[in-house]
């Protein structure tokens, strides 16, 4: 049974299929660099930019299906989801279907893949292309069969007729077939049809993950391969004074040592040469630094004294409702993305053409910085992705890349490889930004909240290249480029306000965005962007008002909130939970409820947690979490279960240990001894996710939904727990243990 | 020159003596299991084991490996035919982006080998040199319970036939 | 505090002890008190005993891994069995809730718990005796404020007669001395007070020193040097063998904050130590500091280099490992420059960077313990999430003879002295402590509080 849907939304044939694809709210530039103008055609999500059917879907004379899409597989199962989103539509076997991925000379142009917009960009576009190329087969069969195309019926990538006619894909397809511009309306599978999507279908990037396949960029091994090292300057704006290549010439298996301006490299045949080449050459290179960067110790008010540039992007009521008071300033510090693989990059340059394989999350951005660095047309770089270690967000991978294509120049025919070394990634990465949130709110006689301001500071979370003076390398070289300028993502997304603006219905609140354009550290995009310090501050001054009113979190939050969606997440996590029924096992029990829409767009979702804190440790113990989330149409029920789960863990790894340090002139923090992320003593005993179905929904991005709402209800359950609200992140031991001995003095 | 016993087979290996093993592996056998993550011994992401123990390849040079027995994840299985390590990690789909998994198996290989009935304490204590930033943390180690589990049945099997 | 030797004396005690040490032996019950009934909390003396029970390093031995703080529990392995820490938290049926005041004296000071039971002398009595009434009391206002924990620890596994407590009474009979402080009116106060907290609470001499055939500490050589869990605690004053004698200022840098660029970073049981002294006031810190670099300095090396490491010296490029330098052909030698090399002489700034190696006691020190405890464990990344340093154990990928080697080129090259005495000893108690060390901490690793 298909059902015909268009573009404006809803229709029922059975009453089955309600929504199929919705129009993103936001025309602002967005995260993932594609939005920013009205739609063009009018087509569901990427088909809009990319509007015919083969750029999309390509059937062979096999009958076998090939699916392009550009957005990139980052190990949150996005092949596998978008494969199966295919199948379903195409009535293809998974078997028969396989999978491109971003590529600049084969596949869409999707921007980047970021923002949790893949699914509904690259998900939404394949699912129609797919049952629009279904239907153009199954015309075909009509006609050739000569019946009616409404006798036809569609099984595993045959059609079907009267008296025993079939007619396979392969057999059908003809040149040209798809090459046809998508139309408004497809007759979309009814999920009551559904026979792949919805299902838990084992990812197909993990077999080769767990038995030593080639699966990453790291294990491409292109014959004639060199090994590429870079040597990064010790500090921000540093300059070469003085470096002694000769010697590193001499060295035994050192093919080049590469310098053009501050850039650094040397290439070697084997990679344990080329790693004792750069650290020879390190150890010879003198540098002029400067001391540019703020007080670590006071990074919160550093920020708040920065230029800024100021928005009301939120404004009702009449701020300044008396009340029970409660006010804070929250902060979280400069986080690394923290890649376990540092980034990597393969390119070969000849005959005035570059290929770069690369695990960045955006080709053609970044064939577009390639290719102004390298001052060549942009038509002479191709970048082609392949996987790397998870990124979540934008990570070393794009500098890597530009290494690699500096280091190939310098030895055309030769493909380079290049990885970066720990601390290199872990100092040069481009932080997700250190942030400030001052919230002032007040909850009335009535026990509603009656006033609510909310305040951020941060820099850009936007910085990822495009512009050339993005990647490290064009920075660094002779001819160098500028840093980028600062992006500021605007609302609704939002970048450093991304969630600032409460779902909650308050009568009177005001809520300022500070953007600051000048940037103590290197920063960009990172999981969630602002949303996790936003909504890890709503959140703790939400909690905080419900108990100096003498109310119940989960009951007071529902009481502020109509979106029958939100409602039901809220109370799906609380009733698994046993919230209502809880009861502390010991004095140092504390249980805590965080809840956010993403971005105020996508995806619902609530986190309970249930934590041990013994005051005189402030060791933070998770004994229980309990996730609901609503991601609209589930594609891949434990494909979203995993990446809940990884969000949650993540999430709790910033709250309770992490933070970028740096001296007056250097970052500090270069490896996993100076920056702790959390190992196995500290996870949860027990992580659910509860995923609430909504059959013939549109997709809403949910790769990042539960950062905030996790990072809030640690903060309340260790407010639970000890007493203390904790303001400033991370919420190490430490802090905890000194914050519980300051108010037992009070 | 040395010589080397890498999933069973002996391999002569031209790097020079100091090379650490992951690059041998990597570069000169073409093995790609093994995985640079931070050359420090930090992150547990090169873990392969040698004579039963796992180790960090990453930090341990060639020389001291003449004659000694070295197993790396390809050795415990491949896609087609995976060991019931890498079949409990499918199972459970214990990875995101994967890149810690392979170092996180040599580990609970190397000790499900020495005490197939490791408590889930000892577990996660044994993994704590290791790193996993996607955080599959419950999957990794949902996915080495369930193969300590098999690994169980299988010799309680043996033992019924014998 | 050496555990193994203090068993045998007891054994040996235990042995020839007859009915007559009983009259001695024998202490009366204080009686239980209700905790519940006990008055508000006085504030600003538990918050003095919090600061005292880290001088104390209480923590340390009552904390199990993985569990709550005070609620004991933690296993102490000895050739003889295993002997748990108790829970000092003021839970009633299971911890110190009923304990009276005078019965938590009594118990710091005497080794004799409520119901009259003799302590074993791994809870350090015989250096709590010097604690003053006041200090006493405020510590008992302090565990009598702290959350109570139900836990009870295990019971001892002991073998007779060392589970019969009675025979303690003849190891107190020959060797504690009921003592109280008593200031020497020729020093300054600084000087009392830290010989106050380094003699009484901070017991340093139940590492520090050596102890003799029955397990006691040796009073003719105070500080000359001891042992702890397997590991050295190195002789201080003017014993030490430091590379770069101590002076008062390193050791208050070192004992505030866990390390010191010219001396290295604390490791195995004082890394505890260290850790509870980050906490306490600074003021109590350098007293002891100032009274322990009266003991007098080492001789020192005239030939090491002390300049700091870090920004300003070698890489300046961010790099924090040196390239290796060429393998030479003795056996010790290619292996410190294959595997140590690298970041010993990457010149990244201590802690979290390896210390240069010219500077390390554990090298030019008294025994090769402590150097081949490292070589085989390695530092283990922190639990709790705190920025710590690591470095990987190698014992899994050396041999026996390579770790000889590399320790006796390392003792030869960086202390230029004559290769180490009974390294072989060294390094097989070094496996056999660190299996043991991993064994109880993978038992108890991962429980919730
Ligand atoms: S790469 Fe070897 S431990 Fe990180
Ligand atoms: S799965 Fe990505 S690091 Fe573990």
């Amino acid at each position: 049974m298909t059902h015909a849907v268009s573009r404006r939304g809803v229709l029922a044939g059975a009453g089955a299929l309600i929504i199929a694809f919705r129009l993103s709210g936001a025309h602002a530039q967005t995260e993932t660099g594609t939005g920013g103008k009205p739609s063009k055609h009018g087509l569901p999500g990427s088909l809009d930019d990319t509007p015919r059917i083969d750029a999309w879907i390509r059937i062979d004379a096999s009958g076998a299906a090939t699916i392009l899409t550009g957005k990139a597989e980052l190990g949150q199962g996005l092949k596998t989801a978008l494969l199966q989103v295919a199948a379903e539509e195409l009535k293809l076997p998974l078997a028969r279907l396989s999978l491109i991925t971003a590529d600049t000379a084969r596949t869409p142009n999707e921007g980047y893949t970021a923002a949790s917009h893949s699914m509904q960009d690259s998900g939404t576009a394949i699912r129609h292309a797919a049952a629009q190329a279904r239907e153009i087969l199954r015309d075909e069969a009509a006609r050739r069969l000569g019946v009616p195309a409404t006798s036809l019926q569609i099984r595993n990538g045959e059609v079907f007729g009267p008296n025993r006619m079939r007619l396979g894909y392969g057999e059908l397809v003809r040149d040209q077939m798809l090459t046809v511009d998508a139309q408004q309306t497809s007759h979309l599978t009814s999920p009551a049809d559904f026979v792949v999507m919805n299902q838990p279908v084992p990812r197909i990037d993990i077999p080769a993950k767990v038995t030593g396949g080639a699966a990453y960029v790291q294990d491409l091994r292109p014959e004639g391969m060199l090994h590429g090292r870079v040597v990064r300057p010790p500090s921000y704006g540093a300059t070469l004074r003085d470096c002694d290549v000769a010697q590193v010439e001499q060295m035994g298996g050192i093919v080049k040592v590469v310098r053009d301006g501050n850039f650094l490299g040397v290439l070697a045949d084997r990679e344990w040469t080329a790693i004792q080449g750069m650290r020879t050459l390190a150890a010879t290179t003198t540098w002029i630094e400067q001391q540019a960067l703020p007080d670590s110790a006071d990074l919160p008010a550093a920020l708040m004294k920065l230029p800024s540039h100021d928005t009301t992007i939120h404004d009702t009521g009449n701020p300044g409702e008396p009340g029970i008071l409660v006010e804070g300033t929250f902060s979280r510090p400069y986080l690394t993305h923290g890649s376990i693989g540092p980034s990597c990059a393969i390119a070969q340059f000849g005959d005035g053409k570059l290929t770069v394989w690369t695990h960045t999350q955006g080709v053609f951005f970044l064939r577009d910085a390639i290719a102004g660095m390298l001052r060549m047309p942009a038509e002479n770089v191709r970048c082609i992705h392949a996987e790397g270690s998870g990124c979540y967000g934008h990570n070393g991978a794009d500098d890597a890349a530009a290494d690699a294509a500096m280091l190939a120049l310098a030895m055309p025919g030769r493909p380079v490889r290049v990885q970066l070394m720990r601390e290199q990634e872990h100092a040069w990465d481009p932080f997700g930004p250190g942030m400030v949130v001052k919230l002032r709110a007040t909850v009335g006689g009535d026990g509603a909240i009656a006033d609510w301001r909310h305040e951020v500071w941060s820099q850009s979370h936007m910085m990822r290249p495009g512009p050339p003076g993005a990647l490290i390398a064009a920075r660094l070289k002779a001819d160098a480029f500028p840093p980028a300028p600062p992006v500021a993502l605007a609302q609704p997304e939002g970048g450093g306000d991304r969630n600032a603006i409460p779902l909650y219905e308050i009568p009177n609140s005001k809520v300022v965005s500070h953007f600051l354009p000048d940037m103590p550290l290197r920063g960009s995009s990172m999981r969630s962007l602002g949303g996790y310090l936003n909504v890890l501050s709503i959140e703790s001054v939400l909690d905080e008002l419900a108990a100096r009113s003498g109310q119940d979190p989960v009951t007071f939050r529902l009481r502020h909130i109509e979106d029958p969606r939100a409602r039901e997440v809220i109370e799906t996590a609380a009733s698994r939970f046993g919230w209502a029924g809880r009861v502390k096992r010991s004095e140092s029990t504390g249980f805590g409820f965080g809840f956010a829409r993403y971005k105020n767009l996508e995806a619902w979702c609530a986190v309970a947690v249930e934590i041990e804190v013994p005051r005189q440790s402030g060791v933070v113990r998770v004994r229980r979490i309990v996730a609901a989330v609503d991601t609209g149409q589930v594609v891949n029920p434990d494909g979203i279960r995993n990446q809940i789960e990884g969000g949650i863990l993540q999430s709790m790894s910033w709250t309770l240990f992490e933070r970028v340090t740096f001296d007056r002139t250097r970052v500090t923090s270069v490896d996993w001894s100076a920056y702790p992320i959390m190992r196995f003593d500290s996870v949860p005993e027990s992580v659910e996710v509860r995923l609430i179905d909504r059959p013939g929904d549109a997709f809403y991005g949910v790769a990042e939904a539960a950062q905030g709402p996790a990072g809030a209800a640690i903060a309340n359950a260790i407010r639970d727990a000890t007493g203390v609200r904790m303001y400033e992140l991370p919420f190490t031991a430490a802090r905890i243990k000194r914050a519980v001995a300051v108010r037992s003095e009070g | 020159m040395t010589t080397l016993t890498i999933n069973g087979e002996s391999r002569s290996i031209k790097a020079s003596p100091d090379t650490p093993l992951l690059y041998v592996l990597r570069d000169e056998l073409a093995l790609n299991a093994a995985k640079y993550g931070c050359g420090l011994g930090q992150c547990g992401a090169c873990t392969v084991i040698v004579d039963g123990k796992a180790i960090f390849s990453c930090i341990t040079p060639v020389m001291l490996l003449e004659g000694r027995t070295i197993t790396t994840l390809e050795g415990l299985g491949s896609p087609d035919a995976p060991g019931p390590m890498q079949r409990a990690f499918l199972a459970e789909q214990a990875a995101q982006c994967g890149y810690c998994i392979p170092g996180m198996i040599m580990r609970a290989q190397a000790l499900l080998n020495r005490d197939p009935h490791a408590t889930d304490e000892s577990i996660k204590g044994e993994l704590q040199p290791h790193l996993c930033r996607c955080g599959t943390h419950m999957r990794i180690l949902r996915a080495i319970r369930r193969a300590a589990e098999e690994m169980k049945l299988k010799t309680a099997d043996a033992r019924t036939r014998r | 505090m050496k555990l193994r030797s203090v068993l045998l004396a007891l054994l040996v005690i235990g042995a020839i002890g007859g009915t007559a040490a009983l009259l001695y032996a024998w202490e009366a019950p204080i009686p239980s008190i209700d905790s519940r009934s006990a008055g508000a909390p006085d504030r600003a003396k538990a918050r003095r005993g919090a600061s005292l029970a880290l001088l104390g390093d209480c923590a340390t031995c009552h904390t199990a891994p993985g569990g709550l703080p005070y609620a004991g529990g933690l296993a102490m392995p000895t050739p003889f069995g295993t002997i748990y820490s108790t829970n000092i938290t003021p839970d009633p049926e299971t911890g110190i809730g009923r304990w009276s005041e005078a019965a938590f004296i009594r118990a710091l000071r005497s080794g004799v718990d409520r119901e009259g039971r003799h302590l074993y002398p791994a809870f350090p009595y015989d250096h709590f005796t010097r604690v003053s009434d006041d200090d006493a009391k405020a510590m008992y206002a302090f565990f009598m404020s702290i959350d109570p924990v139900r836990s009870s620890a295990p019971p001892n596994e002991l073998p007779f007669p060392l589970n019969v407590r009675l025979t303690l009474a003849g190891w107190k009979l020959m060797f504690l001395r009921q003592v109280r402080f008593v200031a020497d009116s020729s020093k300054d106060e600084k000087w009392n007070r830290g010989k106050y907290l380094v003699d009484g609470l901070g017991h340093c001499g139940a590492c520090h020193s050596p102890r003799n055939l029955l397990g006691a500490e040796k009073a003719s050589a105070s500080f000359e040097g001891g042992e702890a869990e397997g590991w050295r605690a190195y002789a201080l004053g003017r014993r030490s063998q430091s590379p770069v004698p101590w002076d008062e200022a390193a050791l208050t840098d070192y004992l505030a904050r866990g390390s010191h660029p010219q001396h290295g970073t604390a490791q195995g049981p004082m890394a505890n130590v260290v850790d509870n002294l980050s906490l306490v006031d600074s003021t109590d810190v350098s007293a002891m500091a100032h009274y322990l670099a009266s003991l007098g300095k080492g001789e020192g090396r005239k030939d090491v280099e002390t300049a700091p490491s870090g920004p300003g010296r070698l890489p300046q490029a961010a790099g924090i490992q040196a390239a290796t330098p060429s393998i030479p052909s003795d056996s010790g030698g290619a292996i410190y420059a294959a595997v140590c090399a690298s970041c010993h002489e990457g010149d990244r700034a201590l802690p979290l960077g390896g210390v240069r190696l010219g500077l390390s006691t554990a090298i030019g020190g008294e025994t090769p313990a402590n150097l081949v405890n490292l070589v085989v464990r390695g530092i283990p990344a922190s639990t709790g999430g705190s920025a710590h340093p690591i470095m990987p154990g190698f014992g899994d990928v050396l041999g026996d003879r390579q770790i000889s080697d590399l320790a006796n080129y390392l003792r030869t090259q960086f202390a230029g002295k004559s290769q180490w005495d009974g390294i072989g000893k060294a390094v097989a108690d070094a496996r056999v402590t660190g299996e043991l060390d991993s064994a109880t901490k993978s038992k108890r690793f991962g429980e919730g509080p």
